[in-house]
């Protein structure tokens, strides 16, 4: 059968999304999504390749020809169908997903033109399936009566839970905070990814026959070691929570955040709509956050939205070495964000109140790539200068919470309190315990986390069925 | 004869509850001991198991409140319950305060932070002061059982603000009470009580101040010149209470601490109590605009 050769659209089709100046004042999703219309024109610029790099590109392998193929004939179902056999959370993380460095970034378009818009139309079929209406539940197998304890309702959590009920096995999620869905909610803002798609997923797991037990701390209310008296396997899937600070002068004085609480008031608390909900937060006029991360253009588009009349950006490196998803810097950058970028700080100083005043800083130049492969900050000698400011916010990384690994004498942990896992099946040092995301990692994507969670989930069946360790 | 509805519930039946919600957590009784203070009873199974002295819960009112840590002050492992005193200074306290019997709690996890240190020392002060002289009481019972003499001390502005001085003197060998306007006691405050007490000739081993940030930094400073091993229960403002946020950060002996997960408790000899205090102070401002509305 001959192919027509395709005509090529050198342009992605463009994402109606709210203007920047109207979107810093609310808190609503910036981007409106594809119209069906526009969907079907994006789909149809895939070349079909006879090789498609986008599917090695995923790290949960959607098989992305297939759907693009379906959404450019308009068959929506057949394509989100498609999207769900290895993806459990499509609306999320065709939002969040970094896919410059990964479909998108290996679509033979992106060569010489844009790419595919492969997150675009993820999003786009499973913001349709959830415009249809409540999704049917799948024919379930009979109960094993294995039970499984999941630990944490974070991206890795809930996409152990979904693929281990749809086995038959009996699934408990604990989860600490009063609301699941972990960083997806109390990280990453409603204005990038709205809280009611989490809560949907989050329903539709329990539909399946998932238990969620909220407000309940393993480490604390109960060990490991007792789930495993009660369970036949426990997943650790509780995320890096443990904020890390510069440890230079003046970090403990009032207006210095770490972006965890800042972005935790503001969105598990619901800060911005303060005083209708009780929880505080500081609403400063120029605000600077430390970091180049996704959490740090989260929380400098927050303080926006929170009133800042100036949002500045502070980062040791260059524009380029900035680890934050390129569509994250461009709204950041559309907002009207200040970039002071080569620049770190070195101590923060106070007002007469003990409150934040000026962030004290030095400017960088670049040397000799590090072990990140990025090239790395050299100081230069007394260029030392101050920016005037009423509240900071740390997003400088973080690293799994010890409580877990604490309470839990057999289970290994690496540098930073990383749980160490095998990388095929999640494995942990201890038996029946199995953990992935970035509980594994230190700190990666949603996707990975979710990859993992696939890879456990299959390991944990295998498990049950076999006790094989 | 035990009664069979009151006893703990087994693990199955804990974990078997709504498939969304773990079952809420149900207000038993709520009383004011003295004005301002209130004594809050819940129905916590799980927690009431495990819970230590030293550690304490997060508690959020309704789906609207904020989440904020309280200390216990009671606990009945056969009934299944937890027992809190707190202040009513703002939004959220001034919401517990407003709950009854029956009631549904949006939010009480723990326990949380590490339980306090408990050994045989000899003679212990275990000092008080507004919801601590709740909190108090269950850590001079232990250690009352471990064997040591234990002086309990209170504090308060007036006789009308002191509650719990029968549970008190039934776990301690002595309850020493002083007020600000002496309309009981000996002593205006804790600070005079220890010196008289030293004074006396009764030798202290170790002293455990849990209330207000300025009371217990008193206590502190009273106890620093006879170099007498002081721990404090820090309580700077909290989200998670897991480790999470940073907002607890208190700085000890020069080093930034969690107090959620490395505390609540310290040595109070090496707190940085000015730090500490202007950080309790941080939404002052806020807290009275949420109040008003």
């Amino acid at each position: 059968m001959s192919k027509k050769p395709k005509q090529i659209i050198p342009k992605k089709t463009p994402m109606p999304e709210q203007p920047p100046a109207e979107r810093i004042k609310n808190y609503n999703e910036v981007p409106y999504g594809y119209t069906p219309e526009q969907a079907i024109a994006e789909a149809k610029r895939c070349l079909e390749c006879a090789r498609p790099l986008c599917v090695e590109g995923c790290p949960v392998n959607i098989n992305i020809p297939a759907f693009l193929k379906l959404v450019a004939e308009g068959d929506f179902r057949g394509a989100i169908n498609i999207i769900k056999e290895t993806n459990a959370l499509p609306a999320v993380s065709g939002r969040v997903c970094p896919q410059e460095e990964q479909c998108e970034g290996k679509c033979a378009l992106s060569k010489r033109f844009e790419s595919v818009a492969v997150g675009r139309l993820e999003r786009f079929a499973a913001d349709w399936e959830a415009s249809q209406g409540t999704p049917p539940i799948p024919d379930l197998p009979p109960p094993t009566g294995k039970k499984v304890a999941v630990v944490g309702s974070g991206p890795a959590g809930i996409t152990v839970a979904a693929d281990l009920v749809r086995k038959g096995h009996h699934v408990s999620i604990f989860e600490a905070l009063h609301e699941p869905g972990g960083v997806l909610v109390y990280g990453i803002p409603e204005f990038r990814l709205p809280k009611a798609i989490v809560r949907r997923e989050v329903e539709y797991v329990c539909r399946l026959g998932a238990k969620l037990v909220k407000d309940f701390v393993v480490g604390a209310a109960e060990t490991v070691d007792e789930l495993l008296e009660e369970y036949d396997a426990v997943f650790l899937g509780t995320g890096a929570g443990l904020p890390w600070f510069l440890n230079i002068p003046g970090e403990n004085l009032n207006g210095v955040y770490s972006a965890n609480e800042y972005l935790t008031r503001a969105n598990l608390m619901k800060a911005y709509r303060f005083p209708e909900y009780d929880t505080p937060i500081a609403r400063g006029k120029h605000v600077a956050t430390v970091g180049g991360g996704n959490v740090a253009m989260d929380s400098a588009r927050t303080a926006l939205r929170l009133g800042a009349e100036e949002s500045i950006i502070v980062y040791r490196r260059s524009h380029e070495e900035m680890p934050a998803r390129a569509e994250e810097i461009h709204h950041a950058e559309q907002e009207g964000i200040r970039f002071e970028l080569l620049t770190t700080p070195v101590a923060f100083h106070a007002d007469s109140n003990n409150w934040v005043k000026e962030i004290e800083c030095i400017r960088n130049q670049l040397g000799e790539p590090d072990a990140s492969g990025r090239r790395r900050p050299v100081p230069i000698k007394d260029s030392n200068f101050r920016i005037p400011v009423d509240v900071v916010v740390l997003a400088i990384g973080q690293s799994p919470n010890p409580l877990i690994p604490k309470t839990t004498p057999d289970l290994k942990t690496a540098k930073d309190g990383v749980v160490i896992i095998d990388n095929e099946t999640g494995k942990t040092s201890k038996k029946g315990v199995f953990a992935g995301g970035d509980v594994a990692t230190g700190g990666a994507t949603v996707i990975l986390a979710m990859g993992q969670g696939k890879k456990a989930a299959k390991a944990i069946d295998e498990y049950l069925k076999t006790r094989q360790w | 004869m035990v009664d069979q509805t009151t006893i703990k519930t087994s693990k199955e039946d804990r974990h078997s509850k709504d498939p969304v919600e773990p079952g809420p957590v149900t207000v038993l009784a709520r009383e004011q001991l003295a004005p301002n203070l209130q004594l809050l009873t819940v129905r916590a199974p799980i927690i009431a198991s495990k819970i230590q002295p030293g550690q304490f819960v997060i508690v959020r009112a309704d789906e609207y409140a904020e989440r904020i840590p309280l200390t216990v002050a009671d606990w009945d492992r056969e009934k299944g319950s937890v027992s809190c005193v707190f202040m009513q200074v703002g939004t959220s306290t001034y919401k517990l305060g407003k709950l009854k019997s029956g009631d549904a709690l949006s939010t009480f996890a723990g326990p949380l932070g590490k339980p306090l240190e408990l050994d045989r020392w000899g003679t212990v002060v275990v000092a008080g002061g507004c919801y601590g002289i709740g909190s108090i009481y269950p850590v001079a019972r232990a250690l009352k059982e471990r064997g040591n003499r234990v002086i309990s001390l209170i504090e308060g502005r007036s006789k009308f603000l002191l509650y719990w001085l029968d549970r008190l003197e039934s776990a301690s060998d002595k309850v020493l009470v002083s007020t600000r306007d002496r309309s009981i006691g000996r002593n205006r405050d804790g600070p005079a009580a220890i010196k008289d007490l030293l004074d006396s000739g009764e030798h202290i081993d170790r002293l455990i101040a849990i209330g207000c940030t300025f009371m217990m930094y008193q206590m502190a400073e009273a106890t620093r010149p006879f170099a007498i091993k002081t721990i404090v229960s820090l309580n700077p403002i909290m989200i998670d209470g897991t480790g999470m946020c940073g907002a607890c950060r208190v700085s000890v002996a020069g080093q930034t601490k969690f107090a959620c997960v490395d505390g609540p408790d310290f040595d109070g000899h090496q707190v940085d109590w000015k730090l500490l205090l202007s950080r309790r102070k941080a939404y002052l401002g806020p807290e009275t605009d949420s109040g008003e509305r």
